[in-house]
């Protein structure tokens, strides 16, 4: 491996400066790390990258992702699944719990990190599950998954709610034991029963079963202060309603220690869309109106909100084609997820690129608890690192997909920017746009092994 | 019109357009030969994906009048029960050369999704689907309505200012919503009548006038037509309401509430009824009750539907 020199990029806080990032090797206490910041820099042997006019942020990292492996390798598995995240400028991802087997148990989260280190292309921290076998009854083996090679510190039943509300105090105080957060999917599954899109006079007039807000909200209430009672973080996934995150405010005003994220779609897309019953667009929690959209900005831009997830969610295309009811709930979306923060933040005026670094880098990998990752760009951060180009627009397209599914809602919408390159570990990931090879990333992750 | 999927979708012109189709079609059935050639060779497929008998009847009885050829193919028992899906069940119809698909499907919406999947080619009619649309009964009722109301000056006019009162379990019923959009349509005045658990959250969207209490609403509107919604068994058993007596006090259109109507008021149900829950015996077989002629209308508008999706192309 060599070095890679990116000249002229620009930082989040609008300094250009060139960027010398060192390979780390097998057996030698060099680390992969920025190696100099500076401009006219020159390094012999190194491979130079034209970054004039692109910006240079943390290598992203997504609390939420769902790499389907075990159990549903048809539509995504942890070495595609890398793949989509690198091509979207990923360096790390935290691949949520609901596989097959489920991850509730040691073997099945050091299985997905082995995965996720053989591929080479991104951190894979696997997410364990709060309760066996996502079934909301007993905890799972929660130590076991935090005291194994995995080290798991985030723990989720996503796609399912921890609903009884003793289960879920146990598991936030047992969590915290091993100082852990609950990653929380807030849906009262009894209000939710046959639940289809976002209610009101939408679904009212499309006679599908509605998923009313106060479904997400009372849950959201109610955990935050159980955690805040208990003396434990709480996570909310995925916060989709203007009244969550009025609770989600308070919360914080009280000092309670909780985080929450919102994912791209629920930033951009709006329950209109389900009038064409095209199941690309059905998602749990499901698209609302245009309001909860303003408010899930302006509660991003605020802090309120403090990361933007992916809830990246592979399916099979048969999963989808076919009517409302029978399709499966969700959108891939690592692609695409720095577009649509463009889109939505940034060229509104919601943010600038220090909060677009913070969101998608810093905070989600400080929540998370990953380390090596999130760290602003200085000499001895890590090599980690994604080039994007923010002048850009195109019309999102299948080429843009790197993972095994393309159940993507933004097919043939204009979205700006695009990431030109993403380095993890020293080496490249994605050059030019393109995904490099499987062969050369997993050839360099070898490489790596062994490396402090 | 290449389907008909929503009443929705059907301006004041093409509503009246049908119904007047409807009353050629239902000439027809007072002739010797009770049949047109207008759809010979065409092959109408009835896919049911739900029981429904009285509507795969229908719908039959409305092609055969039609010289198409009809294939019935009802999903239980079929190679739907064993897994396959809506897209290969259709596509396997339409490899056997179905021109038009009249579908009944329980999922909201699987009729557009045929129609605009570009997975068949063939003409689509909502039968029924889900908890969304039945355009096919709004027509009738509608055209129950015209005739009942105007008799035979009724060609070529709309419902301007009838006062239609539904009742009942208006958030499960695809009568009332393709009922509300046909009737705004055609210059109704709709009301719903419903315990709040029966009303879906966004009742707003019909534009329609809503009450809780039958008796204040009959008072208030004095309707000119009371059309009474079915009571599926399962909605008692999920909170919906108390029990079935409540509702029949409440919501039922008694004896008393009868004859406390209007004289002229026509009393509607699209069948099949619960006799002394949601209407009572004298109700159901009073002279001012439709709820047959609706039935024998349903295959007059059926016609024309499956007239003006399958062979309008050849003969406008």
């Amino acid at each position: 491996m060599n070095d890679y020199l990116l000249k002229g990029a620009t930082l989040s806080d609008g300094r250009t400066t060139d960027i010398l990032l060192g390979p780390g090797s097998s057996g030698t206490a060099s680390r992969a790390a920025v190696k100099a910041l500076g401009t006219n820099l020159s390094e012999a042997g190194a491979t130079v990258i034209d970054a004039d006019g692109l910006l240079a942020l943390p290598g992203l990292v997504d609390l939420h992702t769902h790499l389907r492996e075990p159990g549903f390798e048809g539509s995504e598995t942890v070495l595609t699944g890398s793949r989509a995240a690198a091509k979207g400028g990923f360096t790390a991802v935290n691949a949520m719990a609901n596989s097959s087997p489920v991850a509730d148990t040691a073997g099945v989260v050091e299985q997905v990190q082995a995965l996720g280190d053989r591929a080479g292309y991104v951190t894979v921290r696997p997410i364990g599950a709060v309760s066996q076998g996502l079934k909301g009854t007993h905890l799972s083996e929660i130590g076991a998954m935090a005291n194994s090679r995995a080290a798991v510190r985030v723990f989720s039943d996503d796609g399912l709610c921890v609903a009884d509300p003793l289960l879920m105090r146990r598991a936030l105080e047992y969590i915290k034991g091993f100082g852990g957060v609950l990653a929380q999917h807030a849906q009262e599954p009894r209000l939710t029963e046959g639940a289809q899109m976002n209610e009101g006079e939408l679904s009212a007039t499309l006679g599908l079963g509605g998923w009313p807000a106060v479904a997400e909200e009372a849950i959201i209430a109610r955990d935050v202060l159980l955690a805040h009672h208990v003396g434990a973080r709480l996570h909310i996934c995925h916060v989709s309603t203007a009244g969550s995150v009025e609770v989600v405010r308070w919360a914080k005003s009280r000092g309670f220690e909780v985080t929450a994220e919102v994912t791209p779609h629920h930033l951009l897309l709006t329950e209109d869309l389900v009038s064409t019953y095209d199941a690309r667009y059905k998602v749990n929690p499901p698209l609302r109106r245009s309001e909860d959209v303003e408010a899930l900005r302006g509660a991003l831009a605020d802090g309120t909100i403090d990361i933007v997830a992916t809830d990246h969610a592979p399916h099979t295309a048969e999963a989808k084609s076919c009517e409302w009811a029978g399709a499966a709930n969700g959108m891939v979306g690592l692609e695409s997820a720095l577009s649509v923060v463009q889109k939505t933040m940034v060229d509104t005026g919601l943010l600038d690129w220090a909060g677009v670094e913070r969101v998608l880098s810093a905070a989600p990998a400080r929540i998370g608890q990953v380390s090596g990752q999130g760290q602003p760009i200085g000499v001895g951060s890590p090599a980690e690192i994604t080039l994007y180009d923010r002048s850009v627009s195109r019309s999102f397209s299948i080429d843009d997909l790197a993972g095994k599914s393309t159940n993507s809602p933004y097919l043939e919408r204009e979205l700006p920017g695009r990431v030109v390159a993403t380095f993890h570990g020293g080496y490249a990931t994605v050059l030019d746009g393109a995904v490099v090879d499987t062969e050369t990333v997993s050839a360099h992750a070898a490489a790596l092994v062994g490396a402090p | 019109m290449k389907h008909l999927l929503s009443t929705a979708d059907l301006s004041r012109d093409e509503a009246i357009q049908i119904l007047d189709i409807s009353e050629d079609m239902a000439a027809v059935s007072t002739h010797e030969v009770r049949k047109l050639p207008t759809l010979r060779g065409i092959t109408v497929v009835n896919l049911f994906f739900e029981d429904s008998t009285r509507t795969r009847i229908s719908f039959e009885a409305a092609a055969k009048r039609l010289s198409a050829d009809v294939i019935n193919f009802s999903a239980k028992g079929s190679s739907v029960s064993k897994g396959e899906s809506l897209k290969d069940t259709a596509q396997t119809l339409a490899a056997m050369g179905a021109d038009g698909i009249v579908i009944r499907h329980p999922a909201s919406g699987a009729p557009r999704v045929l129609a605009t999947s570009g997975w068949v080619d063939a003409g689509v009619v909502n039968a029924g689907d889900g908890t969304h649309e039945h355009p096919t009964q709004a027509l009738l009722d509608a055209f129950t309505m015209r005739r009942r109301i105007l008799g035979d000056s009724g060609r070529g006019r709309d419902l301007d200012g009838v006062k239609v009162m539904i009742v009942g379990d208006v958030l499960h019923s695809r009568v009332a919503r393709s009922n509300a959009w046909l009737l705004k349509t055609l210059g109704a005045h709709v009301t719903f009548v419903a315990p709040p658990t029966l009303l879906p959250n966004g009742v707003a969207a019909f534009d329609a006038d809503v009450f809780y209490d039958f008796d204040e609403a009959l008072a208030r509107v004095k309707p000119d037509v009371v059309m009474m919604l079915r009571i599926q068994q399962e909605r008692m058993n999920d909170a919906f309401f108390p029990n079935g007596r409540e509702y029949a006090r409440s919501w039922g259109l008694s004896a008393a509430r009868l004859h406390g109507l209007p004289e002229h008021t026509l009393v509607m149900h699209p069948g099949p009824m619960n006799r002394g829950l949601e209407i009572s015996d004298e109700a159901a077989d009073s002279p001012r009750s439709t709820v047959l002629e609706q039935v024998t209308n349903g295959v007059s508008v059926r016609m024309a539907v499956l007239y003006l999706t399958l062979a309008a192309g050849v003969t406008n």
